[in-house]
């Protein structure tokens, strides 16, 4: 889902419905349930939270606390791209901080941010398993390896940043 | 003609897709008849993309290969033509008993994974009662490859003593150290080894579940072991009657949401059943009461996957590698700033040097080797005084460091070792489960002292070490409690980069 409105309630209601029922028969489901309604609606709606408590059992508050522990949960939708990049040590090692620098200059945003034409999210994501020929970063679900700053313009550019 | 071009995903993040399309559209308009095969990785990543050409029942390397190089590839000529793969250097001083068939075989290929000598450890499993499977675990000497090195066979005995009508096999493959890569090039390149690794634990412990755990940042992994699952369900290696023995073990895939603490094994628990990735205290063991308060062997990826080569040739045949008290192989994943990184699994025991210098070949960008971090972020940085350090548990903990899930991460001369304390600190304030005050806290006041210390602070310096201290001794799981292993190896074996504060309290 693009940068549209946050989805009501009554809208979500059905297709939440059917989410849970494909995890009935999972012990301790509510991550893959939390993984499959992030790929819907592109974040876990708020108005998705009391309706997942209800149908599992627990309290809102139990399920707010799991959304808001992980890192991949977001509480609104991301850019159109969402470019991630390695900030970890191995990547560090060649060169990592300046592709970090790199994307936060080019994009005018720091990391968590989305630039205000809402075209890119960045990330950041620590380690991609791409250790020996790092820096490493993930746009859209996409690997890239051995980024250089020219190789980081023309993914960007690509996406219209 | 059989033409393999990896599908791992860092040959992919080097373009290996556009490789083997290159050749696909190369051999039709030429009308050659190919089977383009995608495979795991060899493990040599400063040749991916890696593409292999079958010519008289040997497989010839080209590599890194660009997609422009098809039609040399087809011809079998060309400047980027390596000879025969098997006889690269790399390859050929390797022990590869748990990566044997990665880079090989069809990952895919129920069928290939049995031609190339796998099923062969859950045969023999099958014909073993679970005390003799366990045995034989114990004798190895096989050892948790997750970081804490536990014997396996001693933690399998624990689950198989326990009483209870259900337990579970849990599969760490949350693989968050930075450096670290063997978990991802092996459920890619081998899942069916993973697989098997997983039965047999289930037939040692008495258990018929499995889980593995993991991280979100790996889809391609996630993709590969979802696939190889419902192959050995298909091929009857997974179900209520596994090999037709009337044993039943199944397993699935759980994708965890981007949480470094989750690889904790209680966390990762917790995290299993849906809760936050909050640490438990211990005890319980989670081999006593586990996933869903059962009895239950949490094990890493390669720890389980070592384990079919061990039942198929013998815990002896495992044993006789190593060093000490480290038995068997380690696939050394060397990454970082090296000319050539990648996956490397021999017998414990070679020198931290030899990786470095002789494998790695020094540093990619030509300068000198200044720092290697071992063992993940929460590991400690080595300078060249200690390289003749074998790679070994013992042996690394005697120098201060730890060996871990076994990532060796290099560092030329340009590195900022403050800079690299302080991102210890940071990265743990950013991923403490927030449960214990030492971690939680601790971290975060880190990062402060280190400011001032970068600030010329004569006073931080102490502060930092108290500081380190009390993370130490008072975290409730390894996150905290080892990411003094880092700042303070830095502190002390650079103390240079700390020299502000240094000179000022002189
Ligand atoms: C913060 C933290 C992160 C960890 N991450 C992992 C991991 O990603 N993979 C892993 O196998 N073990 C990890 N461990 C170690 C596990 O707690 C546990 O020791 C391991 O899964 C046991 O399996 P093994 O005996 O086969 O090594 C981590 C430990 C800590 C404290």
């Amino acid at each position: 889902m693009s940068m549209s409105e946050a989805p009501h309630a009554a809208e979500i209601g059905a297709r939440l419905r059917e989410i849970v029922a494909a995890h009935a028969r999972l012990d301790g489901p509510l991550l893959p349930i939390l993984h499959a309604v992030q790929a819907e609606w592109g974040h876990v709606p708020r108005s998705a939270i009391a309706p997942l408590a209800d149908a599992l059992n627990l309290t809102t508050a139990e399920v707010h606390g799991v959304v808001s522990f992980y890192h991949d949960f977001r509480d609104a939708p991301a850019g159109r791209h969402l470019l991630k990049v390695c900030r970890a040590e191995a990547c560090q090692a060649r060169g990592g901080r300046g592709i970090e620098d790199s994307a936060r200059d080019r994009l005018g945003i720091e990391f968590g941010e989305t630039t205000p034409d809402g075209a890119v999210t960045l990330e950041p994501v620590y380690c991609l398993g791409l250790c020996a020929c790092g820096p490493a970063a993930m746009l859209d679900g996409t690997l890239h390896a051995r980024l250089d700053s020219d190789r980081l313009d023309a993914l960007l550019a690509e996406c219209g940043a | 003609m059989r033409v393999y071009v990896p599908k791992d995903a860092a040959a992919r993040a080097l373009g290996a897709d556009a490789v083997a399309e290159a050749l696909t559209r190369e051999a039709e308009a030429r009308g050659m008849e190919i089977t383009l095969v995608r495979t795991g990785s060899r493990g040599m990543i400063w040749l991916e993309p890696l593409v292999e050409v079958e010519m008289d029942g040997l497989r010839h390397g080209w590599g890194p290969a660009d997609p422009r190089d098809a039609a040399a590839i087809l011809d079998g000529a060309g400047p980027k033509a390596l000879g025969p793969v098997e006889e690269l250097d790399w390859m050929k001083r390797q022990t590869r008993l748990t990566f044997a068939r990665v880079g090989v075989v069809d990952p895919a290929s129920l069928p290939d994974y049995a031609a190339h000598g796998g099923l062969a450890g859950l045969r023999r499993a099958l014909e073993m009662t679970d005390a003799q499977i366990v045995a034989e675990v114990r004798e190895s000497g096989l050892r948790g490859r997750g970081g804490a090195g536990f014997p396996t066979g001693l933690k399998w005995e624990t689950v198989r003593t326990a009483p209870g009508p259900v337990k579970y096999i849990v599969c760490n493959a949350d693989e968050g150290d930075s450096g670290t890569f063997a978990d991802r090039m092996l459920m890619e390149g081998d899942p069916f080894c993973l697989i098997e690794g997983m039965a047999i634990a289930g037939l040692a412990v008495g258990a018929e579940k499995g889980f593995v755990y993991i991280r979100s940042e790996y889809p391609d992994a996630i993709a590969a072991m979802e696939s190889a699952i419902a192959a050995a369900r298909a091929g009857g290696m997974l179900g209520v009657s596994v090999l037709g023995s009337g044993r039943a073990f199944d397993m699935e895939v759980r994708v965890g949401a981007g949480a470094y603490v989750c690889g904790e094994e209680t966390s990762l628990l917790n995290s299993l059943e849906g809760k936050r990735g909050t640490v438990r205290a211990k005890p319980p063991l989670p081999a006593l009461e586990g996933a869903f308060g059962r009895p239950t062997v949490v094990n890493n990826v390669i720890s389980l996957a070592s384990v079919p080569t061990i039942l198929a040739n013998g815990a002896a045949a495992y044993a006789a590698q190593g060093l000490g008290r480290s038995r068997g192989t380690i696939p050394m994943q060397i990454a970082g700033n090296v000319a050539r990184g990648g996956l490397f699994e021999a017998g414990f025991g070679m020198s931290l040097g030899r990786i470095v210098d002789d494998l790695a070949g020094g540093t990619a960008s030509g300068r000198p080797v200044r720092a290697v971090q071992v063992g993940g972020p929460l590991g400690a940085y080595f300078g060249r005084e200690k390289f003749d350090t074998p790679f070994g548990y013992e042996e690394f903990d005697g120098q201060g460091g730890l060996i871990g899930h076994a990532g060796i991460v290099v560092f030329d001369d340009s590195v900022d070792m403050l800079a690299q304390a302080r991102f210890a600190m940071e990265f743990c304030a950013v991923e403490s489960c927030g449960k214990c005050t030492p971690c939680r806290i601790g971290a975060v006041r880190g990062v402060e002292v280190l400011d001032r210390v970068a600030a010329g602070d004569p006073a931080a310096l102490p502060l930092l070490a108290d500081l380190c201290e009390t993370m130490r001794d008072g975290s409730l799981c390894a996150l905290g409690g080892f990411t003094p292993y880092p700042v303070m190896s830095a502190v002390t074996g650079f103390p240079e980069d700390f020299g502000g504060a240094r000179e000022a309290a002189e």
